[in-house]
Parts: structure tokens; sequence; C-alpha cells
């Protein structure tokens, strides 16, 4: 008789989180729970004003207070060739201020102390006088002439201006706008915001003077990268770098990039001998780490007298802040903004870009997104939906007249991306039934018609995630690959190692079960690790939304080669010819006799006990996994907003979120990526702001200024779905959290432009707060 | 200055000066590293322990102002290897993800829940919006504490149940 099967946890299934236990006992290892043995603590002196000249750092003070041990500065570090790093775009970041500080919240000195406390008493008393300079806060004034020049440090700039850069092709879309019936034109903002995990950044620095190796436990994404980045910028080995990622408490991209204090910290432990710790303080996080968008944005969009797009035309202004530190692949200026075009088939399309220099702090990150795909879907979406209402036209159904069809895909945009798969109007269908999209449409009028400000907001967006292909993608030349190794014990029991880091994502949880899928090895027997990089193998890290496209399809691709071993093996103990074995999950059987067969526990055995001759031992193996392409998730939004007249207070009365991301691994983990990724859009689109004012005081500093979600205004999401596997994925995943950040502020301010439609508005710019909708009103004449 | 105050049920002391924010007391001093640091404006939460059943925001009182009285915090909510009802609805709705908000959503649900045993959603929503989370968009969050109140009734409502079985053999 066969042997019963019975398998848990497979593709598909939504198995409850293996990781849980740790964090409901309260047994999390996060970066500030974990003490070193005689560790001291970090606290950074940060620079009050947006832009000035520094005359002194005056350190007697805090150097003679209790509990310190060391003050660093500027000048400390430069006599260590530290005062300088390079970033992430090829250009060089302050690690502390020896000239100037460029931006409020600039590193200036740093103060090692017993304790927490100590250094922030001893910070407190370091003395630095500065010569106050003009700040520029906005790219409008960057390139003013006669504007304040920023980076004076470097010898061949004489303005603000970084970079400009091009897609798509200027003169077949010039001739398209000539002949178009119809220009619409969005110019937009699409303004900074901060990923605010809840935990903050941090590292404990321990470099081991009698070994040479500096272990530096780290609030990172991508501890790999870090290595390589760490160890061009210090000099030190690259073997005698450990970085260990622990728990980390939500990411979002802010914890991507190497910071100074990383720097200070390291370089603070090897001249002390001592380990270091650094962990910021929320007002250290908002104004000084990567912060995210800050695009000003134009697009024009030529279409035909029945609503065909012709052409589309965009013309991007970058604020990039002092030092040019944005995290994407090198070889795109402005990430993977180009993507403009969306879901729709627009012949031809040109974007510009420019990249300028302000007084504000560097380092654009991906905000739970996918290297700016989410301005560009913004950009469209809000087009999209402006062109619907000029044009008299239904947003669904001009939406649906322009999607790029099924039968198009691979599709090659005007602006150079590959489309692996898609089929719009069937996610656009399912959320409009989901919705009842007709019935609301009418029951809009009839509310208007009793003088109710009520509106539908649509956005059909299309992600780009999963980077690589490491040819055309890359960090500082680091191809954007991923890998896991996966090792099968004896008993039958494994250990898979990736070279990403989960922040929350579940993949411990999702990764086993692609273990469970391919190898039949139950999701509770697979042990997930990641974070360490003298355990784990080599990989980019988690953002982008790539740990499934790339890692989980490294995780797959191992895994069959570890199957193919074991087939081999189990031939050998059924004394049968490998082609007559058949595969069924978690065991090998001769054709024709299921009785016979083995399963992969006793082919594990067998692997280290009893191997054919001339076999290695062991059922162990890894797998580094370039894509050949990107994988292009999307979706349908649709939101229906209720605004008070007498207030501005927009109320969300429903959001629909249909999301085709492919095969899903565990649905209900997917599904608790879009309700996270809808409420961040939710923040986004009507509450987080990060401002400054003439002088370039940051607004926004701590969470009374810089407002996120409570459970009280969040939304209730309904969720809907539709699979279009991704051909070019060993399982057909296209990955899946940051769909929802990406696709829903545009759907959130359409619905509230719907709204405002009939008082004649055609934008707001987020977010979408009730004083600029109540003075939307109030200029179309609204007195209630 | 010496601080005694009984944490998860134990009498624990320490010497801490008397500007030592509670939430340094119990991570550096008792190391209990699962109430956590978010914010330092007692703004989001995560630092959330009850102070004789209350919830409170751990970054925002002073050490000594905990002297004598009872903190309950997530490491007290377990009873050995037996979740509370709170955790297993958080694990069985997949209330967290980075798990960081998820000591401070514990205890403030199980606040909510010692004084309303059945709330309604907008009463959970409105009980945990003192709390940030940055991962869940609160769906499962709520959907967890109403486990929690289930499955807290359930068990009020077997030794009840049993008894009245009880009453009504006899």
């Amino acid at each position: 008789m066969a042997t019963e099967v019975h398998m848990h946890g497979r593709i598909g299934e939504s198995i409850k989180r293996k990781e849980d236990g740790r964090f409901l006992r309260g047994k999390g290892n996060y970066l500030d729970d974990i003490e070193l043995p005689g560790m001291l603590h970090m606290a950074i002196l940060r620079s009050p004003h947006a832009h000035a000249r520094v005359n002194s750092v005056e350190t007697a003070a805090a150097s003679a207070m209790p509990g310190v041990i060391a003050v660093v500065t500027g000048e400390l570090m430069a006599q260590h060739k530290l005062a300088w790093m390079p970033t992430l775009s090829y250009d060089t970041q302050a690690v502390l201020a020896t000239d100037k500080v460029r931006f409020q919240g600039q590193e200036v000195a740093a103060v090692v102390a017993e304790t927490k406390y100590q250094a922030e008493d001893a910070r407190d008393a370091i003395v630095v006088e500065y010569d106050v300079l003009p700040a520029v806060t906005s790219p409008q004034q960057a390139k003013e002439a006669g504007a304040a020049l920023i980076r004076d440090d470097k010898e061949n700039q004489k303005d603000n201006h970084i970079y400009h850069w091009e897609a798509g092709d200027q003169a077949t879309t010039q001739a398209a706008f000539a002949k178009a019936a119809k220009v619409v034109r969005l110019h937009t903002f699409y303004p900074r915001c901060h990923p605010a995990p809840l935990e903050t950044c941090g590292c404990i620095a321990d470099v081991n003077g009698a070994t040479g190796k500096a272990t530096v436990y780290m609030t990172s994404q991508a501890p790999h990268a870090i290595r390589t980045v760490f160890a061009l910028v210090t000099g030190l080995p690259e073997q005698n770098i450990r970085i260990i990622s622990p728990d980390i408490g939500g990411g979002f991209g802010n914890k991507v990039p190497v910071y100074p204090g990383y720097v200070v910290a390291t370089a603070a432990s090897l001249l002390i001998g001592r380990p270091v710790k650094w962990v910021e303080d929320r007002n250290e996080n908002l104004i000084s780490t990567g912060f995210a968008r800050d695009f000003h944005m134009t697009g024009d969009l030529a279409l035909d007298k029945n609503g065909k797009m012709l052409a589309l035309r965009v013309h991007l202004d970058s604020d990039n802040g002092a030092f040019f530190a944005d995290a994407q692949p090198t070889k795109f200026k402005a990430g993977l903004f180009h993507i403009v075009t969306g879901s729709y088939d627009i012949p031809t399309a040109h974007v510009t870009a420019d990249g300028y220099y302000t007084n504000k702090a560097p380092g654009g990150v991906a905000y739970r997104c996918s290297f700016r795909v989410t301005e560009a879907s913004y950009l469209i979406e809000r087009l999209v939906t402006n062109a619907a209402i000029e044009l008299g036209m239904d947003q669904a159904e001009l939406r649906m007249k322009n999607f790029i069809r099924p039968e198009q895909f691979p599709y090659h945009s005007a602006t150079g991306w590959v489309y692996d798969s898609g089929d719009y109007p069937k996610a656009m269908n399912v959320a409009l039934e989901q919705l009842g999209y007709q019935e609301l449409r009418k029951d809009v009028e009839a509310r208007r018609k009793k003088g109710e400000v009520t509106g539908i907001g649509i956005a059909s967006f299309t992600e780009v995630v999963g980077a690589g292909h490491g040819a055309e993608f890359d960090i500082l030349g680091l191809r954007m690959f991923d890998s896991a190794e996966l090792r099968v014990h004896p008993t039958g029991k494994a250990l898979l190692r990736m070279g990403t880091k989960s922040q929350g994502q579940g993949h411990e949880t999702t990764f086993a079960q692609i273990v469970t899928e391919e190898l039949g090895i139950p999701a509770a027997d697979v042990a997930v690790e990641e974070g360490d990089t003298d355990t784990a193998p080599y990989g980019l890290g988690t953002y982008a939304s790539r740990s499934t496209p790339v890692a989980g399809a490294a995780t797959a691709m191992v895994a069959r080669k570890l199957r193919d071993k074991a087939r081999k093996i189990a031939g050998h103990l059924l004394e049968a010819a490998e082609e007559d074995l058949e595969w069924e999950i978690g065991r090998f059987y001769v054709k024709g006799s299921p009785d016979r067969g083995k399963t992969i526990q006793e082919i594990a055995f067998a692997a280290y006990t009893n191997v054919p001759e001339g076999m290695e031992a062991g059922l162990e193996g890894v797998h580094y996994y370039d894509p050949p392409n990107m994988t292009y998730p999307f979706g349908t939004y649709a939101v229906v907003v209720d605004i008070d007249k007498g207030t501005g207070q927009v109320k969300v009365r429903r959001v629909v979120a249909v999301d085709d991301c492919g095969v899903r691994i565990n649905p209900m983990i997917v599904e608790g990526q879009i309700h996270g990724g809808l409420a961040e859009g939710y923040g986004i689109a009507f509450m987080e702001l990060i401002t400054f004012d003439a002088e370039g005081n940051c607004i926004g500093s701590n969470f009374m200024d810089y407002l996120l979600p409570t459970a009280w205004e969040t939304p209730r999401f309904e969720l809907g779905e539709t699979v279009t596997p991704s051909p070019h994925h060993p399982l057909g995943a296209k990955g899946v959290g940051e769909s929802p950040t990406v696709g829903s502020p545009a759907a959130y301010v359409n619905a509230v432009i719907d709204a405002l439609s009939p008082y004649g508005v055609t934008n707001i710019d987020m977010p979408v707060t009730s004083d600029k909708v109540w003075a939307a009103l109030r200029a179309a004449g609204v007195n209630e | 200055m010496k601080v005694a105050v009984k944490v998860n049920g134990t009498e624990r002391a320490g010497d801490v000066e008397p500007r030592v924010l509670l939430v340094d007391f119990l991570r550096t001093n008792l190391r209990l590293t699962g109430t956590h640091i978010g914010c330092d404006t007692s703004s989001c939460g995560a630092c959330t322990v009850l102070i004789d059943g209350e919830p409170v925001k751990s970054c925002t009182v002073l050490a000594v102002q905990a002297a004598g009285r009872s903190i309950a915090t997530v490491e007290g909510l377990a009873q050995g290897a037996n979740l509370s009802p709170i955790q297993v609805g958080f694990h069985e709705e997949h209330g967290l993800q980075c798990g960081f908000c998820t000591p401070g959503m514990m205890l403030t649900g199980t606040a909510l829940l010692d004084r309303n045993p059945n709330p309604t959603e907008d009463e959970i929503r409105w009980a945990i919006s003192g709390n940030i989370c940055r991962c869940t968009g609160y769906m499962n969050i709520v959907k967890a504490i109403q486990h929690a109140a289930m499955a807290r009734e359930a068990a009020n409502a077997a030794p009840r149940e049993k008894a009245a079985a009880a009453a009504g053999g006899e």
C-alpha cells in the first residue's frame, strides 16, 4: 500500500505564521534588545540649521562629563579618512560635518559613553559655532540664478543640478501630440513623506581588536550589500566584516541605506575596543534618514477624439536633498519612474527628469515601492481620471478603452519595459463588480442632486518589481540576483538560508512553504534563516517587492536541484532506474507500483548513510537566481468618498482592492500585506507630510506633526483577486508587498477629485487634508 | 533612588536616577525587552504596559512614579506554555507582521476586554487608536481582539455550564 502523504503547508495554503511565537511572547530579538558585554552607547549631535558653515566644534566640556569615553568629531573622522562616504548613487555624503552642514539634522559630532543617558547629556554640552547660510528648500529655488551653492565641496559642481535623465522617444512623441484632438495636463507634487517604520534605525558595532573582526548588528534590509559597501568605505577586508540583521521592526525602504551613524559607531568601536550601540530616536529617524517621493511632476496626455491615448509626455523635477544618496539601481537616475505609461497601450512617450540638491535630508528611498514606481503610477492614474472628467467620459470606460490587452503580452512599452503578463480588463471587471459600480454611479448622481459631495475613484496600476535581471539592474555594480541555500538534515528536517531579510513579511513561513511544495518536507520542519552575512548566501536584500520574485525563485530552484539528487538516491534505494520513478509530494515511487516508494525523509537519511557508488554524500545545495525579467503585478482599486461641505473632511466609505500578484504562496500573508499597504497609502493620501519652512526647518519631525493613520481613521478594506501567473517565475509568483502603496494613493485622490469635479476642481496635492478641500470648495463658491 | 514594583506578579527592585523612564527601567534594569520604544513622545504606543490594569505609555512615566504599583508587560501574558486568549487571537487572525507594535497592542486589547468583554468594532478601533501599527492596516488586529473576546467568553461560560450541568445532575 502506498504511504499516505499528508502535507501541511503547500503553496496556496494559509498556514499560520511560524515566526509568531517569539513576537507574541515579547521575545523578538530587535536591535535595541541586544546587549553585549562592555557595550557603550552613542548619541549623535545634529545640526539645528539647514545650511551653515561650521566654524568650530568645542568638545572639552562634553569630554569631561561623567561616563564619557570619547567625543567623535568630523575632524577626527577626517584623520581616518572617514569624514565622507560614498552613496549608493555615486555621490558622496558627509559622515560627520567638517566644512558645512547642508540639512537640518545633519550629523555633526557623536558622544560615546557608558550609558545612553550619559551620552545624551554630554551631547548637549558640545558647543558648535555656525555661520548660517541661506537655505534652498525646493528644486524651483535650487535652479534660480544666484541660489546658494549647496555642494561647494565638489570641485566641478557649479550649481545645484545633479542629473538630467531621459527615456522614450522625443520626436515621435512630439509628432503624436501635434495630431492630438485633446491634450490633458496635470501638474502635481508628490510631497516628501517618510516610511517611518515603528522601530527606528540603529546598530551595534563590535570590532574585536585581537582578530580585527568587525561584527555589526544593524537594522538593515540588505545586510550583504551593506557588508560590501562597508568594506569599500572603511577599507576593512570583507571577510572581517559580519553584518547581522536581527528581527526588524518594519522597514518599508527606510532600512536600505548606509547611514552615517553606522560608520561612526564602527569607527568608535574600532578606536575604543568596545562594542558601541547607536539607536536613533524618532525625531532623528524622521529628520535625517531615507525619506520618500518629493517629486514635482508635469504630465501631458494626448488623446484622439474618441479617448484613445496617443502619447504621453512627462517632466520630473526631483528634490534629492543635500547629497544624492538615492537607493536604486545605479543605471536609472530617477529609479524606475519611466514605467509611467502604466497599464495603458500608449504608442509613444517621452520622459525627462532633473534632480536637484536642496538643504533637506538626503537618501531618497522607495517607501514601500519599487524604486519610484509609486510616483509614476500616481501621475498616470491621476492623469487618466482627469482626462475622463475633461472628456466627459466614465473613468472606468476610458481605462478599459486604453488598457494593454491580454493578447499583447509580453508587452513592449514605449519607454523600454517588457511587461511579463497581465489581464487588466479582468481585474477591473472584478473590482467594478465587487464595488457594484454601476449602481453606485447612479447613487452618486442621486446624492449630488441632493447637494451631497461624493465620488468614486479608480486606479488601475501596474507595478514593476523583482529586480534584477542582473544585466540591467545593479547597485554599485552588484548584480541584483538573489540566493537560497538549502540543507536537508539526515532526519529529513531542513534549514533554508537566503540573501533576503524579512521585516515582517513572513519569510519564515512563505519560504518554508516553497520547500514544502518542491520537496515535500512539511513547512513545520523547515527552519528559515536570514540576515547573518557569515551564514547566509550572498543576496541583495529585501525591498522593491523582490523577495518572492527573486529569493523565492532561488528557493524553488535549489529545492529542485535537491529533488534531482533525491531521485538518484531513491533509484539506488529502490533498485530502480531513475526514469522509472514517479514523484508525488514527499516521495518517489516506482511507476506502476505505488507501494514501492521512499519518502524524502528516508532519502535524506540515505544521503548521509547510503549513497550510490561515486555520489557525494549530503543533501544540500545553493542557488543564485538571476531573473530573466522583472515581474509586473497589477490590479484595480476603487474608493468611494463622502465629503463634508462645511468642514472639508473626507470620509472614505469603501475601498475595494483587487490585486493580481500571480500565484499566491500564503494567501493569508498576501492579504495582510495588502491591508498594510492600503493603510500606508491612506496615510500618504490624507495625512503624512514632511515639509520645511523658509529657513529649512523640518516640519514633520515627530509623530505629533508627522501623522500616521491609526485604527480609528483607517478605512475597512474589501479585497479581491485575479491570478495571472508570471510566465518566467518558477512558481508563477510576482511579489505583492508594495502594490497597495503604489496603487492606492491615486485611487483615494481620484475619489476626492471625482467628488469635487462638479465644482471644477481638477487637482489637490497630497496629503488631501480637510483645509485644502475646504479651501477648494470655498474657491468654487460653496459657502455652507 | 530605590524603586520597588511588582512586575507580572513578581516583586522587582532597582536603583535608578529619578529621571529614568519606566520603559528604560523595564528594558535596561529588568531586561524585559518585550516593551518597545517607538517614538519617545507617547504617540505610538509601542511601549504600552498596564499599571494596575490600565494601559500606560511607559515612555512617558518615570520609573519612580510606578513605585509600589503592579505592572503587566507582554512577558507576563502567557502562563508557561499556554498563550493567553489575546496572544492566540493575534496568531490565529494574523494580527502581527513585524511584531514591534504587538506587545503594546495586546496589552491595550487585554485592558479593553477586561472592562468591556464584548466590544463592537468601533469600540475596538477607538481603544487601540493610541497604538500605531505600520504593517497590518489594523484589519486583522481588530479580528484578533474579537477572536480573544470570543475565547474569553467561551472560557468564562465553560465553568458555568459545567457547574450548571453538575447542579442539574444532582
